[in-house]
C-alpha cells in the first residue's frame, strides 16, 4: 500500500477556523443540501410506491441489464476519478490527466447510456404522462442525469486545466471538489438504481 | 502542514462495487417478488454498503476530520425523518 500526502497550504490552516479548505467545505455543505434534494425525490417514489397498489415490476418496463452496465461504467467513473487525484497527490501530471479523460469519456458514456434508453421507453410508449411510476421514474433520474451532465462539464474544465499545467503536487484543491461531487453523483446513482429498477 | 493517510486500495473498492452490482441484479432476479421483505431489506442491506464504501474511501470521509463526519451524519438523520415521515403517513393508521 503506497503512501500519499494531502497537501494542505499553511496558509490554508490558519485562515480557516474548521481546518478544512473552505472550496472543500463548501462542496461539502452544497452536497449535504443535494443530500436533501434527492432525499425528497427518493422518498416521493417510495411514499408513492406503498401507496399504489397497483404498481408495474420495473423489469416488465425498464432494461436492466443496460442499466446495470450504466450502473458498472458510473463505477468505473469513480475509480479513475479517485486515481486521478491519487496521482496529483503524487506529482504524476500524465497519470493525472490519463485518469481526468478516462474519466470524462465513463461519464460521456454514462449520459449517452441514459439517453438511448429515454428514447426507447419514450419509443415504447412509457413516458412521464402514462402513469405514476414514468412520472416518478423520469424526473428521478432526470434530475439525477442533469447533475451528471453538469459534471462532465465541471470535468471537461478541470481536465482542460490539466492540460494546461495549473495543478501541482502541492496545489490541486479543484481536483478533491470536483471528485467529491463526482462520487456523490456515483453513490445517489447506486441507490436510485436499486430504489428504481430492482425494487 | 501535510496530513499524510495510507492510500486505500481503490481497485479492491472498485471490485466490492462490482461485485456487489452483480449480487443485486441476480438477488433481485432470482428472489420471488412475493417475498417483499426479504427482497428490499436485501436491497436496501447491499446499496448501504456501497454507498458507504464510496463515501469512507472514494470520497475519503474516513480520513477526514471528525467535524465534517458530524455535518455529513445529521444531514443523513434529517433525510432518514423526512423519509420515516413520508412513510408513517401511509402506514400508521388514520384516525
Amino acid at each position: 500500500m503506497e503512501a500519499i500526502a494531502l497537501h494542505h497550504d499553511a496558509h490554508e490552516e490558519e485562515v480557516t477556523s474548521t481546518g478544512i479548505p473552505h472550496d472543500k467545505m463548501g462542496m461539502w455543505v452544497f452536497l449535504c443540501s443535494e443530500v436533501m434534494f434527492f432525499t425528497g425525490l427518493i422518498g416521493s417514489y417510495i411514499v408513492l410506491r406503498f401507496a399504489t397498489p397497483l404498481w408495474p415490476a420495473p423489469a416488465s418496463v425498464l432494461n436492466i441489464p443496460l442499466t446495470a452496465t450504466n450502473t458498472f461504467i458510473l463505477i468505473c467513473s469513480s475509480v479513475t476519478m479517485v486515481q486521478a487525484l491519487a496521482a496529483i497527490s503524487r506529482g504524476d501530471q500524465r497519470k493525472l490527466k490519463l485518469f481526468l479523460c478516462l474519466t470524462l469519456l465513463f461519464g460521456t458514456v454514462f449520459i449517452s447510456i441514459q439517453a438511448f434508453e429515454y428514447y426507447k421507453l419514450l419509443h415504447e410508449g412509457f413516458n412521464p404522462h402514462v402513469s405514476l411510476f414514468g412520472s416518478v421514474f423520469f424526473t428521478t433520474t432526470g434530475f439525477h442525469g442533469f447533475h451528471v451532465l453538469c459534471g462532465v462539464i465541471c470535468m471537461a474544465v478541470q481536465t482542460g486545466r490539466a492540460f494546461l499545467g495549473k495543478f501541482t503536487q502541492a496545489h490541486h484543491q479543484g481536483i478533491e471538489t470536483i471528485g467529491l461531487y463526482w462520487h456523490f453523483v456515483d453513490l445517489v446513482w447506486i441507490v436510485l438504481f436499486t430504489i428504481i429498477y430492482l425494487f | 502542514m501535510e496530513t499524510e493517510h495510507k492510500a486505500p486500495r481503490y481497485m479492491t473498492i472498485f471490485w466490492w462495487l462490482a461485485g456487489f452490482t452483480v449480487v443485486e441484479v441476480a438477488y433481485s432476479s432470482i428472489l420471488p417478488h412475493s417475498k417483499k421483505a426479504l427482497l428490499i431489506g436485501g436491497l436496501v442491506a447491499f446499496a448501504g454498503i456501497k454507498a458507504v464504501l464510496v463515501a469512507l474511501y472514494f470520497m475519503h470521509l474516513r480520513f477526514e476530520r471528525r467535524s465534517l463526519g458530524i455535518i455529513v451524519a445529521s444531514t443523513l438523520i434529517l433525510g432518514v425523518i423526512l423519509v420515516s415521515v413520508g412513510m408513517a403517513e401511509h402506514f400508521l393508521p388514520r384516525p
